[in-house]
Parts: C-alpha cells; structure tokens; sequence
C-alpha cells in the first residue's frame, strides 16, 4: 500500500475541511437534563417501558456519580444543563422509508464528507449506517445483508424490530453504570448502529457507520451494539465528523462488542471530530468507551483507531479476554497539534486461559498537544499461559508538545509472558535532510516519515479508510514543522 | 483508623519533643508534624500508591524507641559487616545512634561525619537550610520523618575531596523493643569536585514488628560523585519505608544500588532532580520476596536540564505469595533537549500465588529527546532449563541457578567488591540448592 | 544400546514421527538425514527428553530401559548426550561451572566420588585441546556471546568432558564454515570407541566426508524410509530425496 504523497499535499488546507454546516430544519429539544428529557426521548423513540426504565436507572446512578478529573486532561467544566439532549433533522412522522424520502440536503451533507449513500454510488462492499446529530437517517444494503441473515440497522430500529437481541446484549459488556459518561449515554442515547452476525455467517461486506453532529449546542450520545454470534465474521468501520463551532460539544459515546465462541469483530475507527482553531477555541470533547468483550472460546476482537480530530480524546477500546483462546488487539494512532489533547490506551483484562494480546500504539505530537498513552494489562490468577505484547511509540515535533506514557501491567499467574516497550523520538534533521536533499519536499518528508512510523497500525485498517487515514494524518500536521 | 494513627504520631510527638531537645528543631518537627496531619497516611486511591496499602502499617502505634543497648547486638553487627571491607562505620540500635559502636577515624580534613543528633547541636544554620523544603505534594511518610528528626547521620565533603573508604551505615532493629519506630535521617552534601561511597544497611530481627521509616538527602554540587548502596534486610515482620531525595548539580553523577530482600512491608522510593547540564544518574534495583512479602520500589527522575542522563535497571524476583510492585516514572521536563533516559525493568514470577504490578512511566515535554523503557515480567526460560538438565542437572537445581542468574545481572554492577560478594552470598542463601550454585557465578 | 520401535510422536497435537524404527548398536555411528520438517530434530528432542513431545505409540529401549518418562538429567546420567542445534545463552551462569555440575552429578549417580577443583580443571585441559575451544571461553556465560562455531564447538567439548555413551549430534554442522567443520569432525571422530555410539543428524552429507558413519537413514514424513551405507548420502546429495521418496511411495 504505497503512499502517495502528492495527495497529502492537495489535501492540505489550513482549515478543518468538513468544517460545513447544514442548513436544516431539525427538532432539538431545550437544553437541559431531567426524567421528563428522558421519557420524551424515550417516547420519541417509541421505546418499551424496559428501556426506558433502564435509562432512568442509569441516570439516577449517573446523579450520584462524580465527574472524573484526569490528571493530564485539562478543559473548563462541561455544564450538563446547557447541553440538547435530542436533536434531530424533522422529518414526516415515521422517518424515512427509503432514501429518496430523505432530505436531500442531509443527502448532500454526506456527499461532502465523501460519503455517497445512494447505493450505486457505494464504494463497492460498504454498507453503510449514517447518524445525524442524533438519529440515524440512512442504512445502505439492507436487503442484501437481510439475505446473508445479518441485520445492520440503526439502533432505534433494532428496538422496535429486535427488542429481545436488544434486551439479551444492550449493557452486557458496558454496564449502565461503568463510568461517568457511560452512564449518561445510557440514561440518553439517542441513536446509533446496531448489528447482528448469525451462526456461521462471514458478514458479506465491510459495515460502515458515519457519525456527524450538526446542530449547536447539542451532544452527540450514540450507542453501537455488535453481536457476532458462534462461528461469524464482521469488519467495522467507522468515521466522525462535525461542524466548525466555537463552543466545545460533547461527544460521549458507548461501543459495545461481544464476540461468541469462534466469531471475530474487527472494529476500525477514523475519528476526525473538529479538534478546534489553532489557538484551541472550540472543537468536540470526545469521550467515549468502548469495550468488547471476547465471551467464547477462540474468539477475537480487533480494536483499530486512528485518531486525529476532537479538542479532547478520552478512550480506551477494551477486551475482556474471558473465552479460553481469545484473542485481543489494539493497533492506535493518534496524532494531536495545536491546543489538542488525547489520552487514549486500551486495556486487556486476561481472564480465560491461553488467551493473547497485542498492542501497537503510536502517538504523534506537535504544536501545544498533548498526548498520552495509558493502558492496562491484567494477567487474572487463573488466567494460565496468558501473552501480552506491546509496543507504545511516541513522535514529537517542536518542543511546546508533550508526550506520554503511563502502561499498567499487572499479572497474578505465574505463567504470563508479558512484554512492555516504549520508546520516543523525533523526526531526525539528518532523516529530513536526506529526503530533501533527494528533491522532496520539507512536508512531504516530514508526511512521508510520518506515514512511516504508523505503517504498523495503517496496515490493519481496511483499504479505503487506510487512504483516507493518511490523508487525514497530512492534514492534521498540516503547519506541525517549518 | 488512618485518623487514629495520624493522631498517635501527633501526640507521639508533642509527648516527645522536649526529650528529644534541639530546640532549634522544635518549630521544624511541628511545622512537619502539622503537614503529615494534613496530608494523612496514603490511600490506594491515590496513584503513587494504588498498588501499596500501608493500613497494616497504621494498626500498630509504633512509638520511638527506648534509649539503651540491646543485648546481643555483636553478632548481629558481625552479620551486618561486609567482610573485607575496610569503611568507617556508624552504627544505629533501634534508630538510635551508638558512639561506642561507630569508628570514623582517619576522615580527610574537613569532612564532617556524624549523628545527626549532633550536628543539630553544633550547626543550626547548616541544617536549617538543608530541610523543610518538602512541599506539600511530597511524600507523607518524607514529612512524618522530618517531624521526629533527631538521629541519623550528616556527611558532608569538601571541595575536591575524594573519600577513598566507603562509609558504612548500620542500621540494626528490632532485637529487643517490640513495636518500635525509628526515624533516621541522612544527609549527604558532595561539594565540587567530591565524591564518596555511602552503604545504607538496614538489618532487622525476624521475629519483632517494628517501623523504619528512613529519609536520606544527597545534595551534589557540580561535578561530586555519589556511589549509593542500600541494602535492605530487616526482619520478615518489619515495615520499612525509605525515601531517598537527590538534588544534583551540573555535571554530577549518582550511582544507586537498592536491593530489598527483607521486610513484610517495604516501599522504597527515590526521587532524583537533575538539575543542570550533564547531570548523570543509574539507578539499580533487585527485589527478591517470599512468603507474604510485599516489595514496592518507586523511582522518579526529574530532567530539568538539558543533556542529562539517566539509566534504570531494576529486577524482581517474587516467589510464593509475594507481591512485588515497581513504578518508574521519568519525567523529561521542557526544554530539557538532548536528555537520553533509558529504563528497564524485569520480573519473574515464580509461583501462582506472587503478583506483580508494574508500571513504567514517561512524561515528555521536550522534542529532542532520546527516552524509552522496557518491561516485561514472566519465568524461567524452558530452553535454558532444558539445556541444564540434558547436561545432568537436577531441575531444582536448574531453576535455582537460572533464579540466582537473573539477579546476578544486577549484582554484577557492583563495582565494590566485598558488597558485591556479600550480596551474592546473602541472594544464593534465599534460594534452594545455595551451595551448589555458588560456583555458577560468573 | 538403542533400540526404537514403531514410534510415534506429536508435538502440540500434531503428529510428527509416525512409527519410526531404528537400532544403534554400540561402536557405531548412524547418520540421520532427511528434508526440512521431517522430523529429525524432533528424534533428537525426544531421545533427550524435551517437554511438549508427546510419545502416543511405541518405545524407546536404551540399555535395557524404557526412556519414556525418564527425567532428562537422569538420561543425561544415563550416558545420552545431546549437542543441540541452537544451544541456548544462559546469560549469569558460569560455562566451566555448569559443566563442572554436570560431571559431578553424573559421577555421584553412577556412585563414584565427585572432581575436586583440580582434578575436574585437568579435564577441561585435555579436552579443550580437542575442539580448539578458546579458554578464555570457558570462564563466560554458557554460550554467550560465542559465534556460532564457538558455540558448536563448546558442544562439543561438553560432550568430550561429559564421556556419553549414546551421542545425539542435532545439525552440528549448521552454519560451519569449512575450517570450523573439520575441527568440529576431528573432536567427533576422537570420540569414537566401541563402547560409544553416536548418532548424525544433517541436513547434508557434507559432514559425512569428514565422520563416516556406519550407516545412513533417510527420515521422511516421520519415518524411516530407506537405510544404507554411505554412498546412500552421496546419491542423496546428487539426486535430492526426491528419487527415495517415489522409491518409498512406490
């Protein structure tokens, strides 16, 4: 997979590009948190009385909860009474039954950010679910995955049309009360993607869920469930967009995975939320958890990120390693310039025997950023002959940025094998020097080495979203070096 | 409970001041003593100490100990000396520094080497400036050894001095008061140009509960060299909290060796400022537990300057239901450009039931850096034990030499002799098969 | 000295010798060739005791005893000596002092008194002669940091120290250069006697210009599939396994 430098550079703009805002009428409800916002969203998605009961469960945990303060996160207060909890774009009453009932200028919104949805414009073997501000407006290739028997579909309708997969998964790996910000999204999620992979079943394409938050003054709360069941297969991709805004907006998202005996998830994720100005006004607080969790027995979940947007990135894409065999990866890169911040990791909880994870992670740092790993390997007692490998890899570029490091390895079986290395470095002058002297040019070299150190995680994201990963990767570092 | 024993300390202290004398210290001990009060004995719920619960260590009011000679305390000193190695010695009996015990003739001119006691007596002004720094963020056991500071040792080195004989720091405990705390204090300045080497041995009986809570100061001017050894060995019921605080000047170097193998509760942590350019510091460590031991070493490294240099090794080998716990954090600070930091760090579990927590840290603000750190835990190598036992070596055997290796890599450091040969004799001891894997070392 | 019946052997549930059958009588030397995955180091792990390989079916006699689930160190005191292919750095251990372990526990499990530090140095002398080992070798780590010859040939001194009575030589020619080969076979073929046997496994015949065995095996597929002398090695060399392999199949 050559990189083709040339794009980079006719990519590279000042300004964040999907810096757009759509024009719509949408119906957003008032800012502010209560029981009766919850029921009117509860209502609004015609939910049964169980879900709605569990949202208020978890909201009235979420009272009592204390919102975390990270000691390398710095951002003012998040007023929770100042963010709407529901917007979304008005449409007839029932939503829309196909795409061409969609507001075309949604259709046009997605044509922006690259994202056709009309099928015969698809990427060929993309299926995709696109989530506006809070509601999911179009899924693509649902029949053709309805005949393979996987359902793919937003997760308001999952609701309605799958309650009991629903019942039996929603908050099994992420419980309502995990954390701080799980427990909101619990108590107000609004949409997402929901998918199912029956027995024995390879999912015939790549799922795709673009997520985009338009309207002001609102957060984004999305859910995403994906059950594979024995023996399947599924690769996921996801992407971020939202608006230029000066306000920050919150992004607090759940991911949820369980994997059966035998089945795999690969999850890829390209998040390029707007980070903010260059003097870090505005841009998405994105904190969201993710977690999977390898149920059965040779089962396999793959977390891959790239990370380039958000004023704040908060995540860690878990696995509970609890089937015997199963197996655990995390491959991330996250690059921060400017006023951005992003403490990302992953943590491997190690509970079944024989089971195996890797960690590739590479940060990039430039201008004001910050940027952390933090991760957790835990090898359980009865977790026999379990492996952990990882590779933490820090860039720096100028010296107002900061990179970190921060791996928790923690083991109680006397047959783990773990294996921790860090290292960090800039990009050489005598590196740069050589490409130039070669003709290249000074951010072309700097794209070029860049690419270079993140081939490793590059490598495992499907090939459309790797193109697009690069590109994003100049476009982040635009102005990062001379 | 934390409360109870907080408040044991405080009235510890105002029961204690006027015997204790200096009264020029009076206001130091109780500024101190107000800080601890504040700060409390550390949770789990603080980072620095997730790992590490010292509310065993608070169910017990330790008070100071009697003055007064312990009976058999020739053979426990003989088990403390390093044989062959010629030094000048202080000895300390549970905490409390023994003149009759203690040889120091024959220093350079210049040199001061004595209790601390004493030394507050004779120099306020010298002492005042040393102490009292420890801001509010620092550690609460550092500031509770302030609030009783009386014994310990202060050596200090003039310009251009280099002390040739090491000196040797006996710390016996536990052999006749049961439930006792000692607080020692050390302070070590190097001027210019001076360097010396400092054995910290702590020795304890295995059969009384007792409480060392010791602080040693080094402060080096520019170009002075500290070579620094602690060995930790105090009885299997004790609890034994170290800090060990480095200011270093331009273009000095510290060598620190910490080998913990005795206690029940032992953290130990050193924090080191490298302050100007060409700063050097290598920190070595091993920690061996069995039983229920729990093992906690700490380092940070602060790079404040640019071109400083810091190297870190530290093994562990837990065994049993020990728990051995190593954060190392390294801190390069802005503009500290051209620092190169390198940190290892290597565990072998050797039973089901011993855990290990491990956290090697990197904080960087500077680009021009060369940083990176390594750990791994896991056990003896299958091949190695395998080639062994094709050559007819028994198993036990074979994991006791492959054991004894492993730690050897630390051991091997050691520069001076009679320490090294000690140390080796005291970590083949720990493990079965002592006498046939005496040969082995390389 | 070494009778092998109808062995079978897995290696994580895999099965890689599939009814082997082989004699080696004392005196002798057999070479045991074969391609790549044939299983011809697995035979040499097996016959030291290496964990993870699995006897489902068959024996292994030697002397009168059954191997199987015999310690490896015990068989080691039983006079089986194996030079491994890959012999292992163990960083912290004394070569000379391992070694010197490895004489005394066989000397007390054959109930004769242990070396002294005087008479056990006199050995090393004599014998580090014959592989041309440098001394200085002798007081590293086992193996560490020696070049690849060196390492073969501190095997081989091992063995020279070790007086084995069945010798199992794992690809001991492997990454040899032609001078280091011959000191290599010179050290092998001194330690030939009638009461010893020894056994070759190679890859080529190259090694068996310079020790001449008895006899040769081709090993394939997990087992034994032609036996002879050496001019087999030789044809094997000229022809490739191919020929041997339709042979058998045929």
């Amino acid at each position: 997979m050559a990189t083709k430098t040339h794009d980079v550079e006719t990519l590279v703009k000042k300004e964040y590009e999907h810096g757009f805002f759509t024009d719509i009428e949408s119906d957003t409800v008032a800012p502010g948190l209560n029981e009766d916002v919850i029921a009117f969203i509860s209502r609004k998605k015609n939910e049964p009385d169980w879900l709605l009961e569990w949202r208020l469960k978890a909201y009235r945990h979420w009272l009592e909860m204390e919102e975390p303060r990270w000691a390398h996160v710095h951002y003012p207060p998040i007023d929770f009474q100042d963010i709407s909890y529901y917007s979304a774009p008005k449409t007839k009453q029932d939503g829309p039954k196909s795409l061409d009932e969609v507001d075309p200028k949604l259709l046009e919104t997605y044509e922006k950010l690259g994202i056709p949805l009309h099928e015969q414009k698809l990427l060929a073997g993309v299926a995709v679910d696109a989530v506006f501000d809070s509601v999911s407006v179009a899924t693509t290739f649902k029949e053709k995955l309805a005949d393979a028997g996987v359902i793919f579909c937003s997760f308001s309708e999952a609701v309605q049309e799958h309650p009991e997969l629903v019942r039996q998964y929603l908050g099994s790996v992420v419980p309502a009360a995990d954390n701080f910000y799980a427990a909101l999204n619990s108590a107000v999620f609004t949409d997402g993607s929901f998918c199912y992979i029956p027995k024995n079943t390879r999912c015939p394409m790549e799922l795709s869920t673009y997520f985009r938050i338009n309207a002001s003054k609102t957060g984004q709360f999305e859910r995403t469930l994906i059950v594979a069941d024995e023996g399947s297969y599924v690769s996921y991709l996801e992407g971020c967009t939202a608006p230029m805004r000066d306000e920050n907006q919150l992004h607090a998202a759940v991911v949820e995975l369980v994997a059966l005996d035998n089945a795999s998830i690969k999850y890829s994720t390209v998040q390029n939320w707007y980070p903010g100005d260059e003097e870090g006004k505005g841009g998405i607080y994105n904190f969201v958890t993710k977690r999977g969790d390898c149920r059965g027995v040779n089962s396999r979940i793959s977390w891959t990120q790239v990370e380039t947007g958000s004023a704040i990135t908060w995540k860690y894409p878990s696995c509970l390693l609890k089937g015997d065999n199963s197996v655990g990866e995390f491959y991330s890169v996250a690059v921060t310039n400017n006023y951005q911040q992003a403490d990302t990791g992953t943590k491997m909880i190690h509970i079944g025997k024989n089971t195996r994870s890797t960690i590739i992670s590479k940060g990039i740092s430039a201008g004001h950023a910050e940027n952390a790993y933090r991760g957790l390997v835990r090898i359980t007692a009865k977790a026999e002959n379990a492996r952990n490998y990882t590779q933490c890899d820090s860039l720096l570029m100028g010296d107002k940025c900061g990179a970190h490091t921060f791996p928790y390895i923690e083991a109680k079986n006397a047959s783990a094998q773990v294996e921790h290395e860090a290292t960090t470095s800039k990009i050489g002058d005598d590196q740069l020097f050589y490409c130039m002297q070669r003709g290249i040019s000074e951010e072309d070299a700097v794209n070029m080495i860049v690419n270079g150190f993140c081939k490793e995680v590059f490598k495992e994201l499907p090939m459309e979203f790797a193109v697009e990963a690069q590109k994003l990767l100049g476009v982040t570092l635009e102005g990062a070096v001379g | 409970m934390s409360d109870t024993a907080v408040n044991h300390y405080v009235s510890e202290l105002h029961r204690l001041q006027k015997e204790m004398g200096c009264d020029n210290l009076a206001r130091l001990r109780e500024a101190a003593i107000g800080r601890f009060q504040s700060q409390g004995f550390p949770s789990t719920r603080q980072e620095n100490w997730k790992y590490t619960d010292v509310r065993p260590l608070t169910r017990m009011p330790f008070s100071l100990p009697e003055t007064g000679m312990v009976a058999d305390h020739e053979a426990w000193l003989n088990e403390a000396r390093l044989p062959g190695l010629d030094c000048h010695e202080l000895v300390f009996v549970n905490g409390r520094f023994s003149a009759e015990l203690s040889r120091t003739d024959g220093l350079p001119e210049y040199v001061v080497l004595k209790n601390l006691a004493v030394a507050l007596e004779e120099d306020r002004t010298l002492i005042e400036s040393l102490i009292g720094e420890d801001n509010a963020d620092s550690n609460p056991f550092n500031t509770l050894n302030t609030a009783f500071i009386l014994d310990g040792v202060l050596l200090s080195v003039p310009t251009d001095c280099i002390i040739d004989i090491p000196v040797h720091l006996i710390y016996l405990s536990g052999f006749s008061d049961e439930g006792f705390a000692a607080h020692p204090r050390n302070i070590i300045a190097l001027e210019a140009n001076a360097s010396v080497t400092v054995i910290e041995n702590y020795v304890g009986a295995d059969n009384s509960r007792y409480f060392t809570n010791t602080v040693t100061d080094a402060f080096l001017q520019e170009n002075s060299s500290l070579t620094h050894y602690k060995l930790q060995q105090e009885g299997r019921g004790s609890y034994h909290i170290g800090n060990f605080n480095i200011l270093q000047a331009a273009s000095s170097r510290v060598y620190s060796h910490s080998i913990s193998l005795g206690g029940s509760l032992v953290r130990n942590d050193i924090h080191a400022e490298l302050k100007a350019e060409g700063a050097e510091i290598a920190l070595q460590g091993l920690y061996m537990g069995t039983g229920k031991q729990h093992i906690d070493n700490h380092t940070r490294i602060d790079h404040l300057s640019p071109s400083t240099q810091s190297r870190e090794n530290y093994r562990g080998v837990l065994n049993d239901q020990a728990r051995g716990v190593f954060n190392g954090k390294v801190v390069v600070h802005k503009d500290a450009q051209k620092t190169d930091a390198a940190q290892s760090n290597a565990n072998l579990l050797l039973s089901d039931f011993a855990e290990v927590d491990t956290k090697p840290e990197l904080e960087i603000y500077a680009d021009d850096v060369k940083c990176s750190h390594g750990t791994t835990v896991g056990q003896l190598d299958q091949d190695m034990l395998f080639y062994l036992r094709s050559r007819a070596i028994d198993e036990e055997t074979a994991r006791s030499i492959l054991t004894y290796a492993f730690a050897e890599e630390i051991i091997t450091q050691i520069d001076l002799q009679p320490v090294r040969e000690y140390l080796e004799y005291r970590v083949i001891g720990r493990l079965p098969d002592a006498d046939l894997i005496k040969e082995f070392t390389v | 000295m070494l009778n092998i019946k109808n062995l079978h052997v897995t290696v994580d549930d895999k099965e890689i010798l599939k009814g082997l059958d082989l004699t080696v009588n004392a005196g002798e030397v057999h070479a045991i060739m074969g391609p790549n995955g044939s299983g011809k180091s697995t035979l040499a792990n097996v016959l030291a005791g290496r964990e993870g390989y699995t006897i489902t079916k068959g024996s292994i006699d030697y002397e009168g005893k059954d191997l199987s689930g015999m310690a490896p160190e015990v068989r080691a005191r039983e006079g089986i000596f194996l030079a491994f292919q890959y012999p292992v750095e163990i960083p912290g251990v004394n070569n000379i002092y391992m070694l010197k372990a490895a004489v005394n526990a066989k000397r007390e499990y054959i109930g004769e008194p242990p070396l002294d530090a005087v008479e056990f140095l006199n050995l090393v002398k004599e014998k580090v002669k014959l592989v041309k080992l440098k001394e200085e070798l002798l007081n590293r780590s086992v193996n560490e940091g020696f070049s690849g010859g060196e390492k073969k040939r501190n095997e081989i001194f091992q063995m020279a120290v070790l007086e084995p009575r069945l010798a199992i030589l794992d690809e001991t020619d492997s990454g040899l250069d032609i001078d280091a080969l011959k000191i290599v076979a010179e050290g092998v073929n001194s330690l030939r006697n009638r009461d010893r046997a020894i056994i070759l496994v190679t890859h080529y015949q190259r090694l068996l210009n310079y020790i001449v065995p008895d006899q040769v095996h081709v090993l394939f597929d997990g087992r034994i599939i032609k036996s002879g002398h050496r001019e087999l090695a030789l044809k094997l060399e000229e022809k490739g396994y191919d020929w041997v392999k339709s042979e058998a199949a045929a």
